[in-house]
């Protein structure tokens, strides 16, 4: 089975083709350009290089939120593109999730952290048990207190990884009561290659979808709608 | 390469995201329109008074491959038949124009389609081509719509000079204003219109904003609060609003900017042929004035139908053909340019 790892949710873009037990190429680049200018060069040197067939895909997988909003869209209409084109359905990857899956294997809890501005994160908790992901805090959008007072309460020791420890290092420092590790840059922010490998587990799963009915899960909504429910809240109350 | 790329069909299929339209066309030869798909947003921005960009970018992913699919089918090819992709890449929303640049590229790079990128006012001055056959440059263009308010001249096929353009307000955006201040809604134009059947264009006199260094530009921020003086000068005095009036007199106003700027142009660069674009000339008042000063002035009126005025895609696919035959090419590096301008 042969995927194709797309991320652009964060500052990195990435792209990986990971065929079962190899992953035969990936390119990270954490860089000022744009995911606009970047991610279709990138599969593009990563094809040439594998002498990559696009037809002998299996599925794209994508990173699919939460993160920036238009890195997340750049990110899923490159999938829905390359899944029209193709005719070849998206796997739906959870960010958080393909963060925390570049720790695998950890014997720790793992708390991937995105900046998600406003003193909130989005974020959640997981485990390895017997080479496996388990989810102990699904993906959220919470506020960095209180994914603190969570790891605090599992008591257990936690590594951190994602763009948000430099962010929220100060707050980590003063508040966290359990012992913990940063990850080192080598697998500290999102990687094609995990999208693609959790892809391929997911996909195994029958978690496909048509490319067509594809969309990222922003786990937030826009400022406008926000407000306009605010306004509606008052106005009930 | 021109003549040789003449001889046969060159299939466009044409993707435009700029705004608020989730649209997909394919079109043949620049001229013949195989189908035009659009997925409109607008009854949901009717509910925060304008369109909210976020808002619209999640839209645009969520429709653009059924767009996109549905054009094709319409159009009954595949893409294995299209010989090239048109796309806007500019000037528009940027979070909304990437949506549709990072599909096409996409689409191209999977399947080896030549791409070409699309400014979206070239694309409205485009839709003439489909909308009259016979229609070629050199030809005067006005430009009017929500975002923008151009007066071009249309030297050659991708080849303008801009004689004019707004310094403020785009003229769409002065009606979508003034309809919110005398209670329409969202958006403007067509509201506007409407009502102002029912009132008196001579009502009230709102100014003509001549700029003193800038012969063709325009300005509508001084009309706008024009309006909004007029309103506020009527509820302090207790005097009764009419609705109607100040919609229709208003309308005026921009009208007789919009004509008699044309006429100008037309005069001094003695052009034969004179059309406009964009959504703004749909309304019909700006229309039939538009068409009365080309029969005074002898000259020959172009417009596209209303369809072809809004946002669309048909009209990126026209534009992109002659790109397209001129041997303009995007790169997989191809960016979304929010205020990019003509002739770049």
């Amino acid at each position: 089975m042969k995927i194709l790892g797309l991320d652009s949710s964060g500052l990195v873009a990435s792209v990986a083709v990971v065929e079962d037990d190899n992953l035969l190429g990936e390119y990270t680049i954490n860089y000022k350009k744009t995911h606009s200018q970047t991610l279709l060069p990138m599969l593009d040197e990563v094809a040439r290089m594998i002498e990559l067939d696009l037809d002998s895909v299996d599925a794209i997988a994508v990173s699919a939120g939460p993160g920036s909003f238009t890195g997340l869209r750049i990110g899923s209409a490159t999938a829905k593109g390359l899944g029209l084109a193709l005719k070849k359905p998206i796997v739906s990857v959870p960010t958080v999730d393909a963060l925390a899956f570049n720790l695998w294997g950890s014997p720790d809890v793992v708390c991937p952290l995105m900046d998600a501005r406003r003193q909130q994160a989005y974020t959640g908790l997981y485990e390895f048990c017997d080479g496996e992901m388990k989810t102990i805090l699904q993906e959220c959008a919470i506020g960095i207190g209180e994914i603190v007072e969570k790891v605090n309460n599992i008591g257990r020791r936690c590594a951190f990884l994602g763009d948000g420890v430099p962010v929220f290092a100060d707050y980590l420092k003063q508040h966290l009561t359990v012992p913990y590790l940063l990850a080192p840059a080598h697998c500290n922010k999102q990687r094609a290659a995990s999208v693609a490998v959790l892809g391929e587990i997911l996909f195994a799963q029958g978690k496909e979808e048509d490319a067509a009915v594809h969309r990222p899960e922003y786990l937030r909504l826009s400022q406008a709608e926000r407000e306009r429910q605010e306004k509606e809240r008052d106005f009930r109350i | 390469m021109i003549s040789k790329e003449n001889e046969r069909e060159v299939k466009i299929l044409a993707i435009e995201s700029s705004c608020d339209e989730t649209a997909a066309a394919v079109v043949v030869n620049g001229r013949d329109m195989r189908s035009n798909v659009i997925s409109s947003q607008i009854a949901l921005h009717t509910l925060y008074g304008g369109v909210v960009p976020e808002i619209a970018s999640r839209k645009h992913i969520e429709k653009i491959n059924q767009v996109i699919e549905q054009a094709l089918s319409d159009a009954a090819v595949t893409l294995d038949e299209i010989d090239a992709i048109g796309v806007t890449y500019g000037p528009g929303l940027v979070g909304a124009l990437l949506v549709g640049v990072a599909e096409a590229k996409a689409i191209s790079y999977a399947k080896n389609i030549p791409l070409v990128g699309v400014h979206h006012i070239e694309g409205h001055i485009s839709a003439n081509y489909i909308e009259n056959p016979k229609l070629k440059p050199p030809f005067l263009c006005l430009v009017v719509s929500g975002g923008h308010t151009h007066l071009v001249k249309v030297v050659d096929y991708g080849c303008y000079e801009i004689l004019g353009r707004t310094r403020d307000d785009a003229a769409g955006e002065a009606f979508d204003k003034v309809a919110r201040a005398i209670g329409l809604g969202y958006p403007g134009g067509p509201k506007i219109e409407k009502v102002s059947h029912e009132g008196n264009p001579n009502a009230i006199l709102f100014p003509r904003a001549k700029i003193a260094d800038g012969e063709y530009d325009f300005s509508f921020s001084g009309l706008k609060s024009a309006v909004l003086n007029y309103l506020n000068g009527c509820r302090m005095k207790d005097i009764p609003i009419n609705q109607a009036d100040v919609a229709a007199s208003f309308q005026q106003s921009v009208t007789d900017v919009l004509v008699e700027h044309a006429r100008h142009a037309i005069r001094e660069y003695k052009m034969q042929q004179f059309a406009i674009a964009g959504g703004v000339a749909s309304n019909g008042v700006i229309r039939a004035a538009m068409e009365q000063m080309c029969m005074e002035e002898g000259v020959r009126f172009f417009h596209p139908s209303p369809i072809l005025c809004t946002d669309n895609a048909a009209m990126i696919g026209a534009a992109a053909y002659y790109d397209f035959i001129a041997g303009k090419r995007a790169g997989l590096d191809l960016n979304a340019v929010p205020n990019l301008k003509l002739g770049e």
